[in-house]
């Protein structure tokens, strides 16, 4: 494997963890205020759908992605009302939220474009761009850092730069100011928070519409970014693999980029190497495309130690005698 | 008249709180005098709670005022309460528990947006608290790495720092050892002079006597009476609890120990994280008398009786008249353990004890259903259940003798009432009995004890494991002492005294005796 070959890998990588490091780092929002959202999956495909027919639609990228934020924040809403609200099962929340996603996409996709479900090609303003950094061209000369900053870090769409910086974003709101401490410890013990006077409620909305923008700004990616366009299941389980990533990052920002990066670089490395030789033996194109989700099933197994969640996850908040 | 007299912390008139048919609270009007300490105490569902979760925000009452220093005071929420200046402990803990002492101190009332000036802030308030108060308390300790007392410190100081005036505490030494709580009064104390007002809920008279200025009684909702406690007995405020003259002390002969039943050499018990919770355990109980097992919970006690039960899995030797079982292996379950005469009343009857959504009657059939005289083959003689049941209800006064009730809607007392009958008509050589009488009135409290003493004059052998040390020094013939899976020494009651007890049960040795 030569060098030039790493580098295309380790771009596509980057490329491919965008949509699973905002996804995971919604759930993160969410698990972290008690949460837990299995709907991110749903609320990504909504949103894919939703940016990407009135992008195509307007022909802005910008108001497909605010659209896109919009659909998925209405789902957001929804799992709030069934688990905040009305106390329901999160979990029956979330699933009923994929349902709902995966049919509509595609009945209000057909109605309205009438091609089996996709929307049209995206062209143009109507889809992002790939940005050339600052400097990118003159400084591919040098070895080695020359090409890792033109040819990885330089070259992508503004949304991955967006979802990186996203990174120290979440971990300085939940780690260094009022809004972040109040949010984990209504995950952790919402009785706390609420005889300290604070609104529980308030708290877990605030975090499950956080979760609907960044799942918005996911799904928009996946139709608008990484593709053209809309076409059926297009989030393709990235919601599940972000919740295997935030239960192997241990529900802290940092690890979950780490998480997201291992998972992006597996699926690029199975994209990549569809027939590979190894001891003389063909590895079938299945199993290499296989690799992310392998590794969620050996996380979920117990690889990387045992993952504490927020302990109060899951559980309705009810106000005892 | 809407001022009131500006010396009273709070007055409440008239106040009244009804959860559909129960009334809760009512009518209740009750002065504290500023920089006292007024007890409030009551049997359980008296009402205590409530009216407390009314000056807290938590509920609203139906009817009635609440004045806060002379002033009318509405309070709809938790943060109303704060800003009347009113501090709240609670018998639960509202801690995060994998957050910092200084973390859960500001929570809630941060001074920005900003964490970073807040933590500072706090830090340097609380080392001044903890000079003022003897609170010492690290700041950048995790709570669940602290005990119980200090976590109940942190609770205390998360008021202080919210410059509470009014503090409440609820229930506060339940968790406690007596030299944890003395440590507590003597905080409370501590504030009193300061001026601040603090409002003591218990069931346990002698704290009342011990710290309180003053003292109001609760009973089924209604305030019975406030007295000053120099002028009042602890006789007195058990009858106005219980509406009836009560028997503080348990009446008992000396114990005529018998033969040896139960014999126990080194058992120990590893827990799921592998930490070992039983660390050789030796001990013995003869027919006719009651070991007492005294320790802060935790220490093991549970662990020693779900062995001895038969749900856990221990190593070592446990013999019951002379032949060893099972500790291992089928052989080792519950029903095994019956037939070898050993009875168990668990600590949480609750979730051990009962099936809270079945009927009393199939509660006290459970451990029955295999008798022939119940049933044959697959088939469960309902009826004969049912008036077995009756028959129990009636030899130990279960209020409503009603076998159609669900468990969850006796009352505590009479929760308990139906584990006994079911444990101790088995006739058993042995009864395992954990906190006979935690969560159970007071009036209960003296029939079940004196249940516990006639099994014993039967001459049965009786484990008993409570965290109330007036009740192993009331009934017990011999006490051990556990501490961190170990005994820690054995006393007998009358050679013994609270002090020394309470060292033992800190894990002191040597110090006393």
């Amino acid at each position: 494997m030569d060098l030039l070959t790493l580098l295309q890998l380790f771009d596509s990588s980057l490329r491919l963890s965008t949509p699973l490091l905002l996804a995971c780092l919604a759930g993160l929002f969410s698990e972290r205020a008690g949460i837990f959202d299995i709907g991110l999956e749903g609320k990504m495909l909504a949103s894919a759908f939703m940016s990407a027919a009135i992008a195509s639609y307007t022909g802005s990228v910008w108001i497909g992605l605010l659209a896109g934020i919009g659909a998925s924040l209405v789902l957001a809403l929804v799992h709030g009302v069934a688990s905040i609200t009305f106390r329901g099962n999160q979990l029956i929340s979330g699933v009923a939220i994929n349902f709902l996603a995966s049919g509509l996409t595609v009945v209000i996709g057909e109605a309205w474009f009438a091609l089996g479900g996709r929307t049209p090609q995206l062209e143009g303003a109507s889809r992002f761009h790939e940005l050339m950094l600052p400097l990118a061209d003159p400084l591919r000369g040098i070895p080695l850092l020359g090409p890792i900053y033109s040819d990885v870090i330089s070259g992508h769409t503004i949304i991955v730069y967006l979802s990186l910086a996203m990174v120290p974003l979440s971990w300085w709101v939940l780690f260094r100011t009022r809004f972040g401490l109040r949010l984990r410890a209504v995950g952790e013990n919402p009785a706390a928070v609420d005889t300290a006077g604070v609104s529980v409620v308030g708290l877990r909305y605030a975090a499950v519409l956080i979760c609907g923008v960044l799942c918005g700004i996911a799904g928009a990616y996946l139709a608008t970014a990484l593709s053209a366009g809309f076409v059926k299941e297009m989030s393709a389980g990235r919601g599940f693999i972000a919740l295997a990533a935030l239960i192997f990052a241990k529900w802290r920002p940092w690890h979950a980029m780490g998480a997201c990066l291992l998972f992006g670089f597996l699926e690029a490395f199975g994209n990549r190497y569809q027939s590979l030789e190894l001891f003389g033996a063909d590895v079938p194109v299945q199993l290499m495309q296989a690799l992310p989700y392998i590794l969620v099933v050996l996380i979920l197994a117990g690889l990387g130690g045992k993952a504490i969640p927020p302990r109060a996850g899951g559980e309705p908040y009810v106000k005892e005698r | 008249m809407t001022q009131s007299d500006t010396s009273l912390a709070i007055e409440l008139r008239g106040i009244s709180k009804a959860f559909g048919p129960v009334q809760a609270n009512k009518d209740i009007s009750i002065q504290v005098r500023r920089g006292t300490i007024h007890g409030i105490i009551g049997e359980n569902g008296a009402g205590k709670s409530t009216l407390m979760s009314i000056l807290y925000g938590f509920y609203k009452a139906d009817s009635g005022e609440i004045y806060i220093g002379g002033k009318k005071t509405d309070i709809p929420d938790s943060q109303a309460a704060i800003d009347a200046g009113i501090g709240m402990v609670f018998q639960h803990f509202k801690l995060v528990e994998n957050f910092s002492v200084l973390e859960n101190v500001v929570l809630g009332a941060e001074d920005g947006r900003l964490l970073k000036p807040s933590l500072s802030k706090a830090r340097k308030l609380l080392k001044q608290l903890a000079d003022d108060y003897e609170m010492d308390v690290d700041p950048d300790a995790i709570i669940e790495d602290l005990g119980v007392g200090q976590q109940q410190r942190v609770e205390i100081l998360k008021a202080l720092y919210r410059e509470a005036d009014i503090l409440i505490l609820d229930e506060p030494t339940g968790v406690l050892t007596p030299a944890e709580a003395d440590h507590l009064f003597r905080i409370l104390e501590g504030l009193r002079d300061e001026g601040k007002t603090i409002i003591l809920i218990t069931h346990k008279l002698r704290e009342i006597m011990e710290i309180t200025d003053s003292v109001s009684v609760m009973r089924r909702g209604e305030m019975t009476a406030t007295v000053q406690t120099a002028e009042t007995s602890p006789e007195q405020l058990a009858e106005l609890m219980v509406g009836r003259k009560v028997l503080l002390r348990v009446d008992k002969t000396p114990a005529k120990p018998g033969a040896v039943v139960l014999e126990v050499e080194n058992l120990r018990v590893v827990d799921e994280q592998k930490v070992e919770r039983l660390r050789g355990i030796d001990l013995t109980i003869r027919a006719g008398e009651v070991l007492g097992i005294a320790g802060v919970a935790g220490n093991g006690q549970s662990e020693l009786l779900e062995v001895l039960g038969g749900y856990a899995n221990g190593t070592g030797t446990i013999r019951v008249n002379g032949q060893p079982i099972d500790l291992t292996g089928t052989a080792s379950d519950a029903r095994t353990r019956r037939a070898r005469g050993i009875a168990h009343v668990p600590e949480d009857r609750q979730r051990e004890g009962l099936i809270m959504d079945y009927r009393a009657w199939e509660n006290v059939g459970f451990g029955y259903h295999h008798d022939a005289k119940f049933g044959s083959g697959i088939f469960m003689d309902n009826a004969a259940l049912k008036a077995d049941c009756v028959a129990k209800m009636e030899r130990f006064d279960v209020r409503p003798p009603d076998p159609n009730l669900t468990a969850k809607n006796f009352s505590g007392g009479n929760q308990q009432k139906i584990v006994l009958a079911r444990e101790i008509e088995r006739n058993p050589d042995l009864l395992l009995i954990g906190q006979p009488t935690r969560g159970v009135d007071i009036g209960a409290i003296e029939f079940i004890h004196q249940q516990i003493i006639a099994l014993r004059d039967q001459g049965k052998a009786i484990l008993l494991v409570s965290v109330e040390l007036d009740e192993i020094m009331a009934l017990s013939d011999r006490i051990a002492v556990m501490f961190d899976g170990r005994i820690m020494g054995e006393r007998l009651p009358d050679q013994t005294d609270q002090r020394e007890l309470g060292l033992l049960m800190a894990g002191v040795t040597g110090a006393a005796a």
